[in-house]
């Protein structure tokens, strides 16, 4: 099953033989005094920095969420869209739970946008997916709801069951449903993350659906977060996980990531992993001769 | 083994979060005639404490924090009846829990374990709390605090939302609210009429102790 996202002049495919998405999640104001305030006082000049470092550092879609306390946050997202669309040519994930926000994204939006997320839950769904229709758009879904986050992956399959029943009654097509099964952290329960590989093999056998989820969750509270990181998504990746947001800045998750595409055959003949390492070269070359 | 070596073995354990060994050891004290006031305030309290500040320091991580609550909590299920026979009064009650349309739990529990560790006796409601959840739960325990929790920018307003209700079911009175969880700012706990913020469970503790020491001075 092939996932297509666009922007105006670009085109991104996720899917179990395609190389793995990577989504880089740093444009996002939430722990981050500095960027708050400038957003608050409308300087987007920021945006520009992050994209960046993003971009270079082998992101393929940027999460943007504007989720600054007392703003109005569906204005800023409409705004930080276009800004970003003029910045970039890489394809978007609308990061809010904000139905007006979402809403203002996805008119805003060159292309076809993936959005970042919603429920199980009947009245999110109700809500959220005669957008994803209108626009054509791609959603991401979470199997939880009410009851919070199901502690085994039995109970998250039944959660993803009704959402895709569900996005098919909205007449949205399945390749337009990314799942994120829940990325829960290892330090506060020893089995969380068996549980989110579990789930993740079931669906893909299940559904064959795409699957993206939030990848440094599962470091959180450990020293050495990094490697716990890099050592997941290829865990991960080779239970049939196709894409993740996570923060394309730090350069050994990114490698572990496109190591992991080389062996499970989705960069045949190291194609993308040779010219990798040729641009790191002509860099660290450029740098050295520059000094 | 003598009173030295049980107070000593429990403080040493509950760091280590050796929860099968710290229920041992409180069964032991207590069968040695060790008063339930003694093991809480002598041994799991300052280990708790030093946990805290092992945390704070950035020397011990997430789950060392968890694994030694969970080991005091073992200790207290066992405590807590015997120490309400005694009438020893508490530092205070809070009632804690996520709002709704939030899954959100680690902090909230590290705070607890630092506010058990502290003495109060914590009443935590989980998470996805409903502002209904909230009014019924202050009606019953009456806690002098009621902590709410929330992890993103737009399960925050639920602050103001619970508040409300608490006000219209006329629970507001005497109650020390605070809130917490990693977007939440003290401008925004003031906006939302919030008593307290703090930005980790250590201060979250300390602020709480004041809080209450100002409330009952003031009557």
């Amino acid at each position: 099953m092939h996932t297509v996202l666009k922007s105006a002049t670009k085109t991104v495919t996720i899917g179990h033989d395609q190389p793995f998405c990577i989504i880089g999640e740093r444009i996002n104001p939430t722990g981050r005094k500095k960027f708050q305030a400038q957003l608050r006082a409308n300087d987007l000049s920021q945006l520009a920095i992050d994209i960046e470092q993003q971009v270079n550092g082998g992101a393929d879609v940027l999460d943007v969420n504007m989720g600054v306390p007392l703003t109005d946050e569906p204005a800023l997202l409409g705004r930080a869209i276009k800004e970003i669309q003029s910045l970039t040519d890489l394809p978007i994930c609308i990061d809010s739970s904000i139905i007006e926000a979402l809403q203002v994204g996805l008119e805003t939006y060159q292309g076809k946008a993936l959005v970042n997320s919603v429920t199980g839950e009947e009245e999110r769904m109700e809500l959220i997916l005669p957008l994803i229709k209108q626009h054509g758009a791609v959603i991401i879904a979470l199997p939880n709801d009410a009851t919070g986050i199901p502690a085994t992956a039995a109970e998250r399959m039944v959660i993803t069951e009704k959402i895709v029943r569900t996005v098919e009654k909205y007449g949205i097509p399945l390749e337009d449903l990314v799942i994120d099964p829940l990325a829960m952290t290892v330090g506060a329960d020893p089995e969380a993350v068996k549980i989110t590989l579990e789930t993740i093999y079931l669906i893909r056998e299940k559904w064959g659906l795409n699957m993206t989820l939030g990848a440094s969750n599962v470091s959180f509270g450990l020293p050495y977060r990094h490697a716990v990181n890099a050592a997941f998504l290829p865990a991960a990746m080779s239970h049939g996980l196709t894409s993740a947001v996570m923060d394309a800045r730090t350069a050994n998750i990114v490698e572990a990531v496109r190591a992991t595409d080389l062996l499970l055959g989705l960069d045949p003949w190291g194609g993308n992993w040779i010219s990798r390492f040729r641009a790191l070269e002509a860099a660290k070359a450029a740098a050295e001769s520059g000094a | 083994m003598t009173h030295d070596e049980i107070i000593k073995g429990l403080y040493d354990e509950t760091l280590l979060g050796n929860a099968p060994r710290v229920l041992a050891l409180t069964q032991e004290a207590l069968a040695s005639g060790m008063g339930p006031d003694t093991i809480l305030f002598e041994a799991l309290i300052p280990s708790l404490e030093e946990v805290g500040s092992r945390f704070e320091r950035g020397d011990y991580f997430v789950p060392e924090m968890l694994i030694a609550g969970k080991a005091m909590a073992g200790a207290l299920n066992v405590l807590r009846p015997l120490l309400a026979d005694t009438g020893a009064e508490t530092v205070g009650t809070f009632v804690m829990g996520t709002v709704k349309g939030d899954v959100h739990d680690i902090g909230k529990n590290l705070v607890n374990i630092m506010l058990e560790g502290a003495g109060f006796n914590v009443i935590d409601l989980g998470v996805q709390v409903a502002p209904e959840k909230f009014v019924a739960a202050i009606a019953e325990h009456k806690p002098d605090i009621l902590g709410m929790s929330a992890f993103l920018t737009t399960t925050m307003p639920m602050f103001k939302v619970n508040i409300h209700e608490i006000t219209k079911a006329g629970l507001r009175e005497g109650l020390i609210i605070m809130v917490g969880g990693a977007p939440v700012t003290q401008e925004y706990a003031d906006a939302v009429g919030a008593d307290g913020y703090a930005a980790d469970a250590s201060t979250a503790v300390r602020l709480a102790k004041e809080l209450i020491k100002k409330q009952r001075a003031s009557v």
